[in-house]
């Protein structure tokens, strides 16, 4: 046994080492994941046996009011969410100077991401409320009442991507600081030389070299838009009259509350559709960029 | 540097500066401090309408008191450090043995465990909700913390591995040509070169992993029901319906519970940016 061991551990070892992780990653998280392609073919309640049922969920899906305002609002937030990227550069343009100070200004607007988005969810809706909220300080001022947001069916999506941004900004800005570190400062020079100054100098000088970080923010964002849950769950569940829903969040209340897990599996798996082509991009464009700097 | 840098001697500048910056920072951060200011309120003054005027009475200490004496936030607190401790460790060593063999030992194969890592780390979690959560029902785990526990494991394991497998990548091949042609086996190896290496890496992704799992709250409401285990996530959110009209002490449960990330964060900071922007970097 011990001699079969000292002969193979060079191999056995790294293969033990690689196995814990391996699996329960494998199990838990991939095969989960291809297990609710699987499910999305039956009727099931989450308890008793699954009813096979081919594409009938997907059929009734194709039928669904509510998944095409999922849709739309999935649709919404990515757009609302674009603007992150941009709105991170300029923060990051304005806190990267070396003043004595600078430093605790800039870990303050990082403070944001580190929150729960629970903890994000409660302080906005404390912004958005009607009353008392900040909103209604600021349309006070101007002697006017805030629209409650939260409650308007028009608005409620954008109302509650709104606050999402605001951790997604951070996360932008904290990938845009690492970039201007980590500028040519050989090419900003020649710049300065050139005349190149302020805009032209970022549009064409700066902006080029942050064009990798730049899309990662981009795709961070992208899927950060797309994994949108814990924000509607906390300001709106879904409210009201199911305005606010997305995918994510349609399929959480399909089957833990109506307990159609068939249907749920079904909406999850169009959105992993949608995100396996993102991811694909994604991935695709950091083996470029790898290559490219190799 | 750009923009170009406010020369030193420009004094009168630099401080104007700083000072519009600070004035941008509060603006960003008006809706927290809106909390923190109303977690010190009296209820007595909210029902009075000041919402926004100076405090004329600070209850501070009442409020954080009523927090911990008439709510379970304590319990939930709790919870969360039983949930989030135990996950942070299996995550550190689990990414720590794969990321050593993913780096050092290539194999047929090893580049599509890699990416499979690294792309079921993007996948929204509403995508294995029902598996999952089927999963945690048949073996018995539903309703506990380890459900909590086995679960994070598996998912920051995706993420934590592609961090690993980057930094044991990027340290110099001649210490493990060394160790090889000493003769240590890979055990050894790992003990006597990767650990004592790594350990800058392993303190970046301990705060990532922690503020990711401290943070969660759609696992938290899938995986468990009961008071007894929940974290302080869901425990907030249920608090907020319960509370509806306290604002002071929901206030003061929020910054409660944003507390453990804001101050890991501001203690190891360098280390919290060095980790976002790597893993995602070098992603």
């Amino acid at each position: 046994m011990s001699r079969v061991w000292r002969r193979n551990r060079h191999w056995l070892t790294p293969v033990l080492f690689l196995l814990p992780g391996l699996i329960l990653f494998g199990s838990v998280i991939l095969a989960a994941s291809i297990e609710t392609v699987w499910i999305s073919l039956h009727d099931w309640d989450g308890i008793g046996a699954k009813t096979w049922v081919g594409l009938a969920n997907y059929v009734e899906l194709a039928d669904d009011p509510q998944f095409y305002v999922s849709l739309k609002n999935n649709i919404i937030w990515l757009l609302i969410f674009m603007l992150a990227p941009p709105i991170g550069l300029a923060l990051a343009l304005i806190v990267n100077q070396q003043i004595r100070g600078m430093r605790i200004l800039k870990s303050l607007f990082f403070v944001p991401l580190v929150l729960a988005t629970v903890t994000v969810g409660v302080v906005f809706g404390w912004v958005y409320d009607p009353n008392f909220g900040l909103l209604q300080l600021l349309f006070g001022a101007f002697g006017g009442t805030a629209p409650a947001l939260l409650s308007d069916e028009t608005f409620v999506t954008f109302a509650v991507a709104a606050a999402g941004l605001w951790p997604q900004i951070a996360f932008c800005m904290i990938l845009f600081l690492a970039g201007l570190n980590s500028l040519n400062d050989d090419l900003i020079a020649a710049g300065r030389v050139d005349g190149a100054r302020g805009w032209r100098m970022l549009r064409h000088v700066v902006l080029p070299q942050l064009s990798q970080v730049g899309f990662i923010a981009i795709a961070v964002t992208v899927i950060g838009a797309l994994r949108s849950f814990d924000m509607i769950a906390v300001m709106t569940s879904g409210g009201p009259y199911g305005s606010s829903t997305v995918l994510a969040y349609q399929m959480y209340q399909e089957s833990i509350f109506s307990y159609r897990f068939g249907y749920g599996a079904a909406i999850a798996t169009v959105l992993f559709v949608i995100m396996i082509v993102f991811i694909a991009w994604y991935l695709n464009g950091l083996i470029k960029a790898e290559r490219s700097n190799a | 540097m750009y923009p170009r840098p406010i020369p030193e001697n420009a004094r009168i500048q630099r401080a104007l500066y700083l000072s519009s910056v600070t004035l941008v920072v509060i603006l960003w951060l008006l809706p927290l401090l809106a909390v923190m200011l109303t977690s010190i309120r009296s209820n007595e003054e909210l029902m009075a309408g000041n919402y926004w005027g100076w405090p004329q009475k600070f209850s501070l200490i009442d409020n954080y008191k009523a927090v911990f004496e008439q709510t379970a936030m304590l319990r939930f607190f709790l919870n969360s450090l039983l949930i989030t401790i135990p996950s942070v460790i299996g995550v550190l060593i689990l990414s720590t043995l794969t990321g050593f063999v993913l780096s050092r030992y290539p194999f047929r194969g090893s580049n599509l465990i890699f990416a499979l890592f690294v792309g079921g780390n993007f996948l929204p979690a509403q995508i294995m909700m029902i598996p999952v959560r089927d999963l945690m029902v048949r073996l018995g785990l539903y309703d506990t913390v380890y459900a909590l526990i086995v679960f994070h494991i598996a998912f920051q394991t995706g993420f934590a591995t592609l961090f690993m497998r980057n930094f044991i990548a990027a340290l110099p091949g001649e210490l493990f040509q060394a160790a090889r042609a000493e003769g240590a086996s890979p055990f050894q190896t790992l003990r006597h070169v990767v650990v004592p290496l790594v350990r800058p890496a392993l303190a970046a992704l301990a705060i990532l992993t922690f503020t990711f799992v401290w943070n969660d709250y759609f696992w938290a409401i899938v995986l468990t029901q009961s008071d007894a285990v929940k974290p302080v996530t869901a425990g907030l959110n249920n608090l907020r319906g319960e509370w509806t009209s306290a604002w002071n002490i929901v206030s003061a449960a929020t910054i409660f519970v944003a507390l453990p990330p804001v101050v890991m964060f501001f203690m190891m900071q360098k280390h919290f940016v060095a980790g976002l922007t790597m893993g995602a970097v070098k992603g």
